[in-house]
């Protein structure tokens, strides 16, 4: 029980600490900060319009976000999700291009399979790259994103190129029927449904079934999984495709979607805000759902910024720093004694040794305490 | 190709190497110096791209070059001071703060170095070694950073004072053992922390011969992860700041491929060479790691290579 409060209490404090130094940034800058959060709101969630907008990117922040979560339970740290984003973006784009598909449900499906195996593959590679040749697959996979980035700018400024797009290289856009539309004629698209049903069903995956449960084994304690004779390559492999699967399916998604063919406005940077979404959300699957339309509301607020208070565009990238930073530091609280804490400030003085807490001997402070004090 | 052509050519790939070298050589021997003392600081992509800003805005607002180095150098360590903040806290995993720091450095700089896209900004001098030729392309080809120099002398200093020193060695003995640094009475995350700062300056001479050198303007894809890929330089090199020398000018040269075919007329695959030094680190990792091993010179206590 302990632990999950802080689950919760630890990353809200932190996103709360995050906007507060947020403020202090702008008012730096000559804005009033308490204006900036207002419009942060509005941007987010004020109206059905930016509502729709939230939702718009909250879709592949949760698909790039499980790129990041699902290897982080075998216990690796993949970073490389642009990659798998962008290359997803191209499959899906050139199959199109290449085949003859049927405009209809059937050829978006297939559509996204292509995007979602080339996500799937890219990311393997970094999981290959570490189990069978020792590579830090933090390293390894943002290397392979940068060379995703230059593949694709290639193939679309080169091979794939549509002869009429002059001024922003691009592919043929898709076939009406292929694309994927708005839900009840909204700009919110089906691939936010796509969103919210992944990452279910990789917590449904982890929770229920033995081959996630084992890849929790392995991500958990690896020892412990070579003693029961878990193959731990294998399901680390398995864990960095589906994550990959789902980073490429958000670039399919993206084309689909939202350009109708693959540029380089795809390169947005889902991949590393995905990567933010996944920590804040402690790698857990369900959670990235919340937490990704937080920050895709974040993403919909940043232009209204730009335009209302004339702050650079890159301010909600120094909000998503600070964010990250907070979040991690915020690690090292969890083990504090509220408590003893709260009884050492509030006296007064040096006078009297505060109470020695021995962690396992000292009985833990009470919920209600704990609740009282955790508040930021 | 004529002969001519392929001179130019040629002459563009050393110069190149040595210009786009420079940033590769700073980073990685700012990265030396951190995973030296056991830590490794990804975040020095971050500290690349925010001090490559504040030494553009500095030379811009003083007139002097000089002063962005020195603005340069102190933004790094200060945000490297911060990863070695926050990694001494429990529970913080190096990996993850840099990864953050990543984050939090490009939007830093973002932010701030908005009003800075425009203007022109005091460059750095520069060294000709190209006067022996006839050719105005090779003579322009063969500039050299003035900050090369410094950082192929800072690369021979920090080889004999890691050897020679009591910092040195102490920085070493935490990093191959904590316990032994703990035994002598020594504060091993004092040491890091020291460690990943003075690791952050030398990485921000890097960002300064970004912006006041090659390609010498201020832009928001002025880096595109010189920073991490000298992380992995660090393996290459195993450690050893002479090493990182030659790492360095290998990746200039093979990120030189593209703008040198471009400068002789061959503008064909311009992205396929731009990725050829992410795919000769990657080739480079793939030899010199071994899977269930580390790798020969690796600091004991480094996460990064031993699993």
């Amino acid at each position: 029980m302990r632990h999950s409060l802080a689950n919760f209490l630890l990353p809200i404090g932190a996103i709360i600490a995050a906007l507060g130094l947020f403020g202090v940034f702008v008012w730096f800058a000559g804005v009033n900060p308490v204006e900036v959060w207002l419009l942060l709101f509005k941007g987010a969630f004020g109206d059905w319009y930016s509502w729709q907008n939230t939702l718009q990117r909250a879709a592949p922040l949760m698909l790039t976000a499980l790129c990041v979560a699902i290897p982080a339970r075998a216990g690796l740290v993949v970073i490389g999700g642009e990659g798998a984003l962008v290359l997803g973006g191209l499959a899906c784009a050139g199959l199109a291009q290449a085949l003859p598909l049927p405009a209809n449900f059937t050829g978006t499906v297939l559509v996204c399979l292509a995007a979602a195996a080339a996500g799937a593959l890219w990311i393997a590679l970094a999981g290959w790259l570490r189990q069978y040749r020792g590579i830090n697959e933090t390293i390894s996979s943002l290397l392979l994103a940068y060379v995703a980035i230059g593949l694709f700018k290639h193939l679309v400024e080169g091979p794939l190129r549509d002869p009429s797009s002059l001024n922003k290289p691009s592919t043929f856009a898709l076939a009406e029927g292929l694309r994927i539309s708005g839900i009840a004629g909204s700009d919110v698209h089906w691939g936010l449904v796509i969103g919210v049903l992944a990452c279910l069903a990789a917590g449904l995956w982890f929770r229920l079934t033995p081959s996630g449960f084992a890849v929790r084994v392995v991500g958990g304690n690896p020892c412990a999984a070579q003693l029961v004779g878990l193959p731990a390559s294998r399901l680390i492999l398995l864990a960095c495709a589906l994550g990959g699967a789902g980073a490429g399916l958000a670039g399919a998604i993206e084309v689909a979607a939202v350009h109708t063919n693959a540029n380089v406005a795809l390169i947005a940077g889902y991949g590393y805000a995905g990567i933010l979404v996944s920590f804040i959300a402690r790698h857990h699957p369900v959670a990235v759902i919340p937490v990704a339309i937080l920050f895709g509301g974040f993403g919909a607020a940043g232009s209204l910024l730009q335009r209302r208070l004339g702050l650079p565009d890159a301010s909600v990238l120094l909000l998503q720093g600070i964010a990250f930073v907070l979040i991690l530091a915020s690690e090292a609280l969890r083990d504090t004694d509220w408590k003893a804490l709260f009884l050492r400030l509030s006296r007064f003085g040096p006078s009297e040794p505060s109470p020695i807490v021995i962690p396992g001997l000292t009985p833990a402070p009470r919920m209600a305490d704990q609740a009282r004090n955790d508040k930021p | 190709m004529t002969a001519d052509q392929l001179l130019i050519f040629l002459a563009g790939i050393v110069g190149g190497a040595l210009r786009v070298g420079a940033p590769f050589l700073f980073v990685s021997l700012g990265e030396c110096i951190t995973e030296k003392s056991g830590r490794i600081n990804l975040g020095l992509e971050g500290v690349l791209v925010l001090s490559a800003m504040s030494a553009f805005g500095a030379s811009h607002l003083s007139g002097s070059p000089w002063i962005g180095v020195l603005a340069a150098a102190a933004t790094g360590g200060l945000l490297a001071t911060l990863h070695g903040l926050l990694c001494s806290l429990p529970r913080v995993n190096d990996i993850a703060t840099g990864i953050a720091l990543m984050l939090l450095g490009t939007g830093l700089a973002f932010y701030l170095g908005k009003p800075l896209i425009q203007p022109q900004a005091a460059q750095l001098p520069a060294i000709a070694l190209g006067n022996w030729s006839n050719s105005a392309a090779v003579r322009s080809a063969l500039q050299v950073n003035v900050l090369v120099p410094i950082g192929l002398a800072l690369a021979v200093a920090l080889w004999w004072a890691f050897a020679n020193t009591r910092a040195g060695l102490l920085v070493r003995m935490a990093g191959d053992s904590a316990l032994a640094t703990r035994a002598l009475g020594y504060s091993v995350a004092g040491i890091r922390i020291a460690a990943t700062a003075a690791g952050g300056m030398v990485a921000g001479l890097g960002g300064a011969s970004l912006t006041l050198f090659y390609p010498g303007s201020w832009n928001e894809g002025i880096s595109s992860g010189q920073g991490l890929i000298a992380v992995a330089l660090v393996i290459f090199a195993r450690w050893s700041p002479l090493r990182c020398v030659g790492a360095a000018l290998l990746f200039g040269g093979a990120g030189a491929i593209g703008p040198a075919l471009q400068s002789v007329g061959i503008s064909w695959g311009y992205h396929l060479f731009n990725i050829v030094p992410y795919v000769l680190t990657l080739l480079i990792l793939v030899i010199t790691c071994r899977p269930g091993t580390t790798v020969a010179g690796s600091p004991g206590e480094l996460s990064s290579t031993s699993r």
